[in-house]
């Protein structure tokens, strides 16, 4: 903050609230030329409307005292007064250059001495075992909980996906559905790219979405299929998703000979597939969670297509 | 009738009727999406866009801030400085034009907001061609307002215009400030905020509109109604004073506390807090002297139906003017914030201030428009005041519980650091309290019903020529 906006604050912060105290008390300055109190004050409007020359009530008057004087031990405490800190030094840690030192900080690093030692016993245990064996029921209910927590936003409370995000119940896998795998998902996040194919024309899109849906055993026009076929094999289709369409894990290319659809597997839907292209983003977690809380996650995620 | 001897209450009449209009429309949105959150798939809405919460939600709150209680300002604020500057509206025409206008505004945001077209800033949803028609009615309203001050025949200006008069002047600033835009099409503009500042600007606006909207204009209309209801004085002259001027000064400042724990400044977090804080005095400021202009005539309130909807508007805005502060500390805050609980206060404050405040001022109202001395039917008054009541309570109580209730839900935390309950868990456990809700909501609907049978039968028995609008001869001082 500039000196000059740091003035300004201070200025008409403490100017509203000495403002308010010399309100007060001339307010309550005696008039020469008032009613007596508890008279009317002897002007009327509409007829009857007056008013009564009552004083401020006493408990009232305190009670905004009270709290002029609390703000004004406040501002001196704690940040208000422009770029003043306050005697407490407190901040937030809202901003990048308070980070060291403030609230935000100070409970981050209580919280990883309390709870870091209880992820660490599992971090050398395999997923595998983690994700099978009973006497690690416990650490499958933490990724649990951890999943319930950072996933369920776009995967679902019960992990079974919705549109744009994969279930991650089945054993269909965009990107792979090993231990390491899953890990190296949650740990650097994906992005899933389906370029648009807009160009190739409707009649074209057409034809390619005929061919799509034949593979996965649906009745179409033959002929359409056909020709679409060729511009499957032709447009660049299979550079990603292969040969026989059923995928590549390595780039994210979903398998398009089975019934699981991302992006639903209506022929509207494959057409604007097809057309606008789809980009999937699955968030890095590294920064977020560290590797012990991916590791018991990665566990979790992994039991629920080992049933 | 344009002559300088009357007063203008052509306009006064026609604000009011169409605040029990939009009072039924806004309150009926509510009703529905009340029931979205308690029956979500519900088939008369589920997969309908333009009746999906989303877009009904800035309908209801619209619908009921400005087209339920701006018909309330602008009938009572016109037919309050009239009678008590002596004076006919000044600007001719421009009254008339404010009328159409506002409905014009209003039946625009009916249709734009369920098309989905939003700028998405909180009660400022209304997109940049709507905003400009808003500002040109604004500046007419505040000339027909302060002409007409300037025009008094009294020599003291009376304690309700002042509060009128700053929410006139601060609405004009907070609504064009906030409302600036980089307009692209015709039905969407881009803040001219970036980020941060972006937040702080509508949320200076946002709370400001609670703030000079939704308290100090009523606390305008309270200022007249009240005496003039209760046929006694106001309390403490010395009060109004000093609580009028810390109101207006301290609520400026207020707006950070909706963004505490956010990317905004500690500095900025710390003085929305402190001067909420501030607020509590100088708010109940008002309320004290409402309620004490009673004292000497607390018997009427046994009889009286239409001092009942006045005085206990008084409580809820009581009520409710202490919870704000206590909420804006920033560890209360910490619990309440994004639950339920924000929703149970501002509907204290909505239902039980603003909307039973206009109610009452209303019913005192409409007969004398209409050359009447009370409402065609005093026990439907009565029948309306408590079943309006009894719904407000049963709708903040619900919410308080389900706030609390989130709030605690969201920041349990089990032994290993993870979250005790997921947000799924939270929502199903606050389906009763949604029950509750929609069932103290539609009450307080079935109120508005009673109010608007009982103003039809008022207005189809009286007459507008029989209504007492002569101005009489200034009084010598």
């Amino acid at each position: 903050m500039s000196p000059f906006w740091s003035v300004w604050i201070i200025v008409l912060t403490v100017a509203n609230i000495l403002g308010c105290l010399w309100l007060i008390r001339w307010t309550m300055r005696k008039r020469a030329d008032e009613s007596a109190q508890g008279d009317v004050t002897g002007h009327t409007w509409d007829g009857d409307l007056q008013e009564y020359n009552n004083p401020l009530p006493r408990w009232w008057l305190w009670l905004f005292y009270i709290t002029l004087v609390f703000a004004a031990v406040y501002l001196a405490l704690y940040p208000g007064l422009g770029s003043f800190k306050g005697f407490f030094g407190w901040s937030s840690g809202n901003t990048l250059s308070a980070d060291s030192g403030s609230q935000y900080s100070g409970e981050m690093a209580k919280a990883a001495e309390k709870y870091d030692p209880i992820y660490k016993q599992f971090a050398a245990v395999a997923v595998a075992d983690l994700a099978a064996k009973p006497e690690y029921q416990e650490a499958r209910a933490m990724g649990k909980r951890l999943f319930l927590t950072y996933c369920m936003q776009c995967h679902g409370s019960d992990a079974g996906g919705s549109r744009g995000f994969p279930n991650l119940t089945d054993a269909d896998w965009l990107w792979g559905g090993t231990p390491e795998q899953i890990q190296a998902s949650i740990t650097n996040g994906r992005m899933g790219v389906m370029p648009a194919h807009a160009h190739l024309g409707d009649e074209k899109i057409d034809q390619v979405a005929t061919y799509v849906m034949s593979l996965s055993g649906r009745n179409v026009d033959a002929a359409k299929a056909t020709a679409g076929k060729e511009t499957f094999m032709s447009a660049g289709c299979i550079g990603c998703h292969g040969l026989d369409a059923h995928g590549n894990q390595a780039l994210g290319a979903p398998n398009l000979t089975d019934n699981t659809w991302l992006y639903g597997g209506s022929e509207g839907a494959i057409k604007q597939t097809i057309a606008n292209g789809r980009n999937g983003v699955m968030p890095p977690h590294k920064d977020l969670l560290g590797d012990e809380k991916v590791h018991l996650l990665t566990a979790y995620v992994y039991s629920l297509s080992q049933k | 009738m344009e002559s300088q001897t009357t007063y203008n209450y052509k306009v006064v009449r026609q604000f009011s009727i169409m605040t029990v209009v939009w009072g039924i429309v806004g309150m009926l949105v509510g009703v529905i999406i009340a029931a979205q959150l308690a029956f979500p798939n519900f088939p008369l809405w589920d997969g309908i866009s333009f009746l999906s919460y989303g877009r009904l939600r800035p309908l209801h709150t619209n619908a009921v801030i400005f087209a339920f209680g701006g018909s309330a300002l602008f009938a009572t604020s016109y037919y309050v400085v009239q009678r008590t500057n002596q004076a006919r509206l000044f600007g001719g025409p421009l009254a008339a034009f404010t009328f159409w206008g506002w409905q014009l505004i209003i039946v625009l945001a009916a249709v734009t907001l369920p098309l989905g077209i939003t700028s998405g800033k909180e009660y400022a949803e209304l997109e940049w061609p709507i905003d400009l028609l808003i500002a040109v009615v604004w500046v007419a309203y505040a000339i027909v307002f302060f002409g007409t001050i300037v025009k008094r025949k009294v020599s003291h200006i009376y304690v309700a215009n002042w509060f009128f008069g700053a929410f006139i002047l601060t609405i004009a600033v907070l609504h064009i400030v906030n409302s600036a835009f980089i307009p692209v099409t015709l039905t969407k503009g881009y803040s001219f905020y970036p980020g941060a500042i972006d937040a702080m600007v509508q949320w200076w606006y946002g709370h400001n509109a609670v703030g000079f909207f939704l308290t100090t204009a009523f606390l305008g209309m309270m200022y007249y109604f009240i005496p003039k209801q209760a046929e006694r004085p106001v309390y403490s002259y010395r009060l109004s004073v000093v609580h009028f001027w810390a109101l207006v000064s301290t609520y400026m400042w207020a707006g950070p506390h909706h963004l505490h724990y956010t990317a905004l400044p500690d500095w900025a977090q710390s003085v929305g807090m402190l001067f909420s804080l501030i607020l509590l005095a100088p708010s109940w400021g008002g309320m004290i002297n409402g309620i004490m202009t009673l004292s000497g005539a607390w018997h009427k309130l046994r009889t009286d139906p239409v001092l009942k909807f006045l005085i206990v508007s008084l409580s809820f805005y009581g009520m409710s003017t202490f919870e704000g502060p206590m909420m804006s500390i920033k560890t209360v805050n910490a619990l309440s914030h994004y639950t339920d609980w924000t929703v149970g206060h501002v509907h204290s404050g909505a239902l039980g201030w603003v909307a039973m405040v206009s109610i009452g001022s209303l019913y005192y109202l409409i007969p004398r428009l209409f050359g009447k001395v009370q409402m065609y039917s005093m026990k439907l008054v009565e029948l309306h005041f408590w079943i309006a009541t009894i719904g407000v309570v049963l709708y903040i109580a619900a919410m308080w519980i389900a706030g609390v209730m989130q709030g605690l839900m969201w920041r349990a935390v089990n032994a290993d650091g993870t979250l005790t309950y997921s947000f799924i868990e939270s929502v199903e456990r606050t389906y009763p309290f949604y029950y509750v809700r929609l069932l103290g909501g539609a009450m307080f609907l079935v109120g508005m019903l009673f109010m608007a049978y009982n103003t039809w039968k008022t207005v189809a028995t009286g007459r507008a020529a029989d209504a007492d609008d002569a101005i009489p001869a200034p009084a010598a001082h």
